[in-house]
């Protein structure tokens, strides 16, 4: 199926949830209300005529000043069986920054959506096992957003001094006694 | 039998693995409950080798940002790099001379040879067997001689540009590489007598780690992994890019979804590659290796050096990037290790204003409780071997 029919047919099925549809390069985006996205996942995920059967990817996009909503939550549907694909993409606001989670309909979204809330702080209500996956578990703040200084923050991370503590305890271990 | 367990109270057991450990493969931890010797519970930790690629990326330019690509999978850099210039591409809208198009797929296999070939010595090293590891890195000692004769760097390369190659090949590079060609079915066939009917080996990985079909497709494998449970997908003939729609090849598949499965779509992968590289020596079009877009791509070194047009132009894109067009795109390539997705929004100016790359290694990593908990400690060695993750590409 073409991208925009695949956007028509959400369109019809959903037709208050769905904001607006592009198409840049042959590849359609289909904008979203984030309420119902888990009851459109399944929808995608089940149709026989969509069958998106395979999640490719979910992250999140940073919007800080450009659009009314922060931040968006991409993801990427493919159909191995009818070989085509859309991309949806859910508008979440800074001051209520949840969404429901689509684990229940594909199991690769776990670790995905993990790293958005570790990148971006994006919160995904029904997860099975929510917590940070690339930065450390008590890291403050999210890197990827756009007020996030590319260098760092000025404060060190407190587990850095214990493990330079831990090293140097290490050293100082007598081997042969 | 009741007796028994009062005399000898037992107790459930937790034990970690890495990060620094010769078998996960890179600084991959894993926390395994044990009963005796049987997994309950496996959770996998990464982020040791986090070094925020995409928050780098959105700061540099479209042509800076390729040099981070070969950081991510840095056993095939190349196809890394083939997957970022593309993606690009795409988003800009040019289109790449033949040549280079077949010179890319060229380098994108003679890569996943060197990985696949790595993949092999170390999953069966783990297994136990030494001989296999000694004489997969011969070959890819030779894949990397022959990318050194190609751009002078071995492991991280950054050959291909947006836009086509970095340099024209020589036909002494062709000529070798032919002979490598050649010759490399031969070396199968001893990797293959020495592991494939192996009664140990199949031992080790028959009905190890078994993922079926539906759920392989449910977790989002890609690559060797999905391909061992019989799901035909391949970005290279699904969405081919480059010159994958002008060579022939097969896409090995398996059936059981094992760790046998696996390794025997991945020794079909190697003949595969080969065979597309010999494609496309024979079917190297003459050309140009740069496409003509001067707006996207860099002008020729030698013109810089000479012409102050070329000079402010070059000083132009490279301070303040070209003038792209806002929208965002998603671009696949079939890499070793799967499906490499480049994710790029672009907000008008020379910088991507978000990069996102989709790892298959980091898929692969999140199925790894699945394909261990229920098995024995000595299969989860097994299972990490046969995932076939690189850390760099999973925590970007």
């Amino acid at each position: 199926m073409e991208p925009l029919q695949i956007a028509d047919k959400i369109k019809e099925k959903f037709p208050d949830e769905v904001l607006n549809v592009k198409e840049f390069r042959g590849q359609a985006s289909v904008i979203l209300k984030k309420d119902r996205i888990l009851e459109i996942c399944r929808h995608l995920h089940d149709d026989p005529d969509l069958y998106f059967d395979y999640l490719v990817d979910v992250c999140g996009v940073d919007y800080a000043g450009k659009k009314e909503k922060r931040f968006e939550v991409v993801y990427h549907l493919y159909s191995i069986k009818h070989r085509h694909s859309v991309r949806l993409k859910a508008e979440v606001s800074e001051s209520a920054p949840e969404i429901d989670s689509v684990t229940a309909v594909w199991d690769g979204a776990n670790w995905h959506e993990r790293e958005c809330y570790d990148m971006f702080g994006i919160i995904f209500s029904g997860h099975p096992d929510f917590r940070r996956i690339l930065m450390p578990e008590d890291w403050e703040g999210h890197p990827l957003r756009k007020d996030y200084p590319v260098k760092g923050t000025e404060k060190e991370w407190p587990g850095f001094k214990a493990v330079l503590n831990r090293a140097k305890r290490f050293k100082e271990f007598e081997w042969q006694e | 039998m009741e007796q028994i367990e009062k005399t000898f109270e037992t107790r459930e057991l937790t034990i970690n693995i890495g990060p620094q450990h010769p078998a996960t493969h890179g600084v991959l931890r894993l926390v395994l409950t044990l009963d005796g010797e049987t997994v309950i519970k496996c959770t996998p930790h990464v982020g040791y080798l986090h070094r925020g690629i995409e928050k780098l990326g959105e700061n540099r330019t479209y042509f800076s940002a390729l040099p981070l690509t070969d950081r991510l999978d840095y056993i095939s850099s190349m196809n890394n790099n083939v997957g970022y210039v593309n993606a690009v591409e795409k988003l800009f809208g040019i289109e790449v001379p033949e040549r280079a198009k077949f010179i890319r797929t060229m380098a994108a296999e003679m890569g996943r040879i060197s990985s696949h070939i790595i993949w092999l010595g170390t999953h069966v090293l783990d297994i136990g067997a030494t001989t296999p590891f000694l004489y997969a890195f011969r070959e890819r000692e030779r894949i990397l001689d022959l990318f050194e004769a190609l751009c002078g760097a071995r492991l991280t390369v950054s050959y291909p540009r947006v836009g086509g190659v970095r340099n024209d090949i020589s036909q002494e590079f062709l000529d070798e590489l032919y002979a490598f060609v050649l010759e490399f079915p031969d070396r199968m066939d001893d990797y293959e007598t020495l592991v494939t009917e192996n009664r140990i080996w199949k031992k080790r990985t028959v009905g190890i780690g078994v993922i079926s079909a539906e759920e392989a497709v449910n977790w989002g494998l890609t690559g060797g992994m999905l391909r061992g449970s019989g799901v035909n997908y391949d970005v290279r003939k699904h969405t081919p890019y480059d010159a994958y729609d002008r060579v022939e090849f097969d896409i090995p598949l398996g059936k059981n979804g094992d760790c046998y499965d696996r390794y025997l779509v991945r020794m079909g992968e190697l003949r595969q590659a080969n065979r597309i590289i010999k494609q496309c020596i024979e079917k190297l079009p003459l050309g140009p290796v740069m496409a003509d877009a001067p707006k996207f791509t860099l002008p020729p070194k030698d013109m810089v050096l000479k012409d102050m047009e070329h000079l402010i132009h070059q000083f132009i894109l490279i301070t303040k990037g070209p003038v792209v067009p806002e929208g965002e795109i998603y671009s696949a390539t079939e890499v070793p290790k799967g499906e490499l997705g480049f994710y790029l929004v672009s907000d008008g100016s020379g910088k991507p204003y978000r990069m996102r790359v989709r790892a298959p290694s980091f898929v692969h990593a999140s199925v790894l409780p699945k394909l261990c908990e229920g098995g024995l400690v000595a299969d989860v060695i097994a299972n990490i071997g046969s995932i076939d993750i690189v850390l760099g590409e999973c925590d970007r």
